[in-house]
């Protein structure tokens, strides 16, 4: 690796995790050694929380209820409209209600073993223990979880594993669970506890004495650029799988929080390991603006194949079974259809690489109904998949009841993000990360129905447990905007974004966004290799300088102007997908949902190189012109015994 | 891929289409319908391709792009929404982000307008501010259990029918189309959505009085139009809200006055 990319610093570690006493003891441990802010002192300090999905809504609601003061920040008009509200296929626990041997204990190693040994133990394993008492919550809130006839929650099986512990509201888990926590929210915000921002964009993070004590936000409608201060702040913004601009994240979903705040100082953990979803609808055409996701419950009973010989164009009902390969069942009996996320991805870009893929381009595979409508008939088919039929039906103009849905799959979820201690703290005090923007529990590969467990997980019970510690210290000494650091912060995000308006070329956000998006899919995707990243990151260089010369943003900063909007997040974009394609490329073992061309098995799996990559790679922002440095966490397996992922 | 505007690949199908939209600065200022032409749409974009396509093409003419809103674009997240042809959502029963162009022809004249309710206040062209339903909710469409004090989710059967049936209310997305559609302005199908999802559940019970009359007065409160129970809001409903809900939550309001209940002023 060539000095230049990146230089190594010292190592980190989590330092808060009681490992003196067993794991499963360890979350109770922490919270008792945990110093607690009394209820009158509470009502002093103020909290800052950005984003409102699962994290910051459920976080931004249960730390209003406890006596502090929150200001809550999100983008659209309402908090309910963060992304979260499209999770579709469900959220585990380990009720072990099917009575099918679930426990804490296989919850916790499921989740290691699925995220390809690159997350922490305690982390996860404090994960399944809280995954029981967030079904408890969300049903006294009134989601409304599918029901048995006897009047009992339903489960679903997901990829990844061998139980059913996976609860579910339809195809639409997402909306519902968020839906709870927005109105716990709204409840909040109607008691006087939770101040209200919509509509408004975090730009920078201000850090005072080295705590993070405020934030520079936009406010979207009037173009205002203010500070606002507090005592601690919380980033709940999501992760960053628009990078790839075509994504299954809503189009505002950004990494522009995140971002700025790394820039501050917050190490940012594993940037290179994203989640391809191998169920989401293909790409039509070049005006495509996202994609699609179809839920991942769907393997459950749709069969995935292709046509044996390349070239075969037939109508898929008119190709007989003998003609079919069903290569997910013939490669992995053990778990079929159902093998994790990452492993039915590659595999479907093995049969397309063959020339065996269907739809235009060759760029998708099968997932067909045909047998489970036979087995179930079509109603109990509806009535378990009706909205995804309909979705799938809207967007293609086909109908998945009488054809195989095609699928490809498509960049969903990020594992990386901020690096966070146990308390879910970033490098920078003060400031706690929550969410799919940290990169906490899901190591390389997040198993399905896995990150909604997680974004509640941290809002509703952890977060607010391990924030008093570092608040306990508090109240911390009032700052205002005229604290030289609230100046030069609020200076900086004007400046930045007179920038961007003054430079007058010929090419728009969405230009640049698109062109950085192709060239991330192809070379920082589903597979990657040193050549392509060393040509990924010299070709990003050059999108970076032609966007600051060549950028055309019509308006000002002055009003409502979405253009500007995007325009700052592609900046943001831009500079990340190059730590990710540094990440990727120093990365030189395949794990999860990384893939080394240059490691894998004889059969083609990922191949893991525990003696030299069992480690969080956190990496330090530079001022321009310096590499970033690496500093790594040594990832040590106590209870999880380090094997080679086999689901055959 | 790169910096491509309008559709390259469908070649021969693309349609050439007018649209008039709406443009109107701020709220200070009047707006008027302008036209717009675009070339060569593929019949398989979304609605809000085509949108993206046009603002292309304004933003490398050096024009100010048409603002509207949109978000997950998959029919979920309840963002977008505009009156198409004088129809909210358009043509079809889904959302404008899940219309898609297969719907209209070549040659086709189309009006693009945002929703019109004095509640819903234009933002910029075709944006509109909608926290006049978080308001709503605020009033009561929550049930109150903070954060660790739930008992075990088991501990309370609910019968299938009515879970299904809080489900069926609990889709909606708030996107208020119903509102939009609705020719007196009512908010009534969003309320009763909500109303009808809690009220259905045994933990909406303690609540359920205070609930119902505290949304209703809000809603009033808002410059809601009052329900005649004309339909156009389940109509319009992109997730297929039914009209039952507003029977519901009539029967509710009915039995909470009487019962004593009274909104908190």
């Amino acid at each position: 690796m060539p000095l230049e990319l990146f230089t190594t610093g010292e190592p980190i570690a989590d330092t808060k995790a009681p490992t003196d006493v067993p794991i499963g003891e360890r979350w109770s441990e922490r919270r008792f050694r945990g110093r607690l802010v009394n209820p009158a002192n509470r009502r002093k300090m103020t909290i800052i929380v950005v984003g409102t999905g699962l994290a910051g809504g459920s976080a931004a609601a249960t730390l209003g209820e406890a006596g502090y003061k929150v200001k809550s920040f999100w983008y659209q008009d309402s908090p309910r409209r963060a992304h979260s509200v499209a999770a579709q296929g469900g959220i585990n626990a380990a009720k072990n209600y099917r009575n099918d041997g679930d426990s804490v204990h296989r919850l916790f190693y499921d989740t290691v073993k699925g995220g390809d040994f690159r997350s922490r133990e305690n982390n996860v394993h404090r994960l399944a223990e809280v995954s029981v008492s967030i079904i408890d919550q969300c049903v006294a809130q009134g989601v409304p979880f599918a029901r048995e006839y006897g009047g009992l929650l339903d489960n679903r099986s997901f990829g990844g594993t061998q139980v059913s512990r996976t609860f579910y509201a339809r195809g639409q888990t997402g909306q519902q669970l968020l839906y709870g926590a927005y109105q716990a929210l709204e409840r909040q915000i109607a008691a006087g506890s939770v101040e209200q921002h919509a509509r408004t964009e975090m730009l920078d993070l201000i850090i005072v004495d080295g705590r993070a004590r405020g934030i520079v936000a936009r406010d979207l409608v009037s173009g205002e650029i203010s500070t606002h201060f507090a005592d601690a702040v919380v980033l709940a913004t999501g992760g960053y799988g628009n990078v790839f601009y075509l994504s299954t994240n809503a189009k505002g979903s950004n990494a522009t929080a995140i971002w700025r705040a790394h820039k501050k100082g917050a190490y940012f953990a594993n940037p290179c390991y994203t989640q391809i979803h191998p169920t989401c609808i293909p790409v039509k055409g070049d005006y495509q603006s996202k994609l699609t996701l179809m839920s991942e419950s769907l393997r459950n009973d749709g069969r995935v194949w292709v046509p044996k010989e390349r070239g075969d164009d037939r109508d898929p009902r008119e190709i007989p079974e003998g003609d079919r390969d069903y290569y997910l069942e013939r490669l992995y009996p053990a778990f079929g259809n159902l093998v994790p996320r990452d492993i039915a991805s590659r595999q479907a870009k093995n049969v397309c690489d063959e020339g065996r893929g269907v739809g235009p381009g060759g760029l998708g595979v099968y997932l067909d109904f045909a047998e489970a409508i036979e087995r179930l008939g079509r109603p109990a088919v509806e009535a378990k998949y009706g909205n995804l039929f309909d979705m799938y039906a809207q967007i293609t103009g086909e109908d998945p009841y009488q054809v195989p849905m095609r699928i490809y799959p498509a960049v969903h979820y990020t594992m990386g993000g901020l690096w966070v201690d146990y308390d879910l703290q970033s490098t920078i005090p003060g400031m706690f990360v929550i969410g799919e923007a940290n990169f906490s529990d899901h190591g390389a590969n997040r198993l399905g129905a896995s990150a909604l467990m997680q974004g509640l997980a941290d809002g509703y019970f952890v977060l607010p447990a391990t924030m008093t510690e570092y608040l306990a210290d508090g109240p911390f000494e009032k700052v205002d905007d005229s604290h030289p650091a609230a100046v030069e912060a609020l200076r900086g995000v004007q400046e930045q974004t007179q920038k961007l308006l003054n430079i007058n070329g010929t090419r728009t956000p969405a230009s640049f966004h698109r062109e950085l998006g192709q060239l991330m899919w192809d070379l920082c995707g589903m597979e990657r290799t040193d050549e392509g990243l060393r040509k990924a990151i010299d070709r990003i260089r050059e999108i970076r300088q032609e966007f600051w010369s060549n950028l055309k943003v019509t308006g000002d900063w002055h009003s409502f102007n979405q253009t500007l909007e995007h325009a700052g997040r592609v900046a943001d974009f831009i500079e990340l997908g190059e730590l990710m394609c540094i990440d990727a490329l120093h990365r030189r073992e395949s794990c999860g949902g990384h893939f080394r061309a240059e490691s894998q098995t004889p059969e083609g799996e990922a191949l893991r190189d525990d003696e030299n990559f069992a480690y969080v790679a956190a990496w330090e922002w530079r001022p321009e012109g310096e590499p970033p440095v690496l500093h790594k966490e040594n990832l040590e397996y106590e209870y999880v015994h380090l094997a080679q992922r086999s689901y055959k | 891929m790169q910096s491509s505007v309008g559709n390259t690949d469908a070649g021969k199908r693309g349609m050439n289409l007018t649209l008039r939209i709406w443009r109107q600065k701020d709220p200070s200022v009047k707006g008027k319908m302008v036209s717009y032409k675009v070339t060569d749409i593929s019949p398989d974009m979304s609605f809000l391709e085509m949108l993206d396509v046009l603002n292309e093409q304004l933003i490398m003419q050096g024009d100010d792009p048409v603002a509207f809103d949109h978000d997950c674009r998959e029919g979920i997240c309840g963002m977008c929404g505009v009156m198409i042809n004088g129809e909210a959502h358009g043509p079809q029963q889904t959302t404008t982000c899940q219309l898609h162009m297969r719907s209209f022809k070549d040659g086709d004249k189309i009006d693009i307008e945002p929703w019109r309710a004095s509640p819903f206040p234009v933002i910029k062209d075709l944006a509109v501010d909608r926290r006049a339903f978080d308001r709503i909710i605020q009033a009561g469409g929550y049930i109150s259990v903070p954060t660790g004090t739930a008992p075990e989710a088991h501990a309370t059967p609910v019968p299938k029918k009515d879970s299904d049936a809080a489900f069926d209310a609990a889709t909606c997305i708030g996107c208020g189309a119903c509102v939009a559609a609705c020719p007196n302005a009512s908010s009534m199908l969003f309320t009763a959505a909500k109303v009808t999802h809690l009220g259905l559940l045994p933990q909406g019970q303690p609540e359920r009085d205070d609930r119902v009359v505290n949304m209703v007065a809000q809603q009033d409160r808002e410059g809601f139009g009052g329900c005649t129970n004309i339909g156009e809001c389940s109509h319009a409903c992109p997730k297929g809200i039914s009209m039952e809900t507003i029977s519901r939550l009539n029967h509710d309001l009915l039995g909470a006055l009487r019962a004593g209940a009274r909104p908190k002023s």
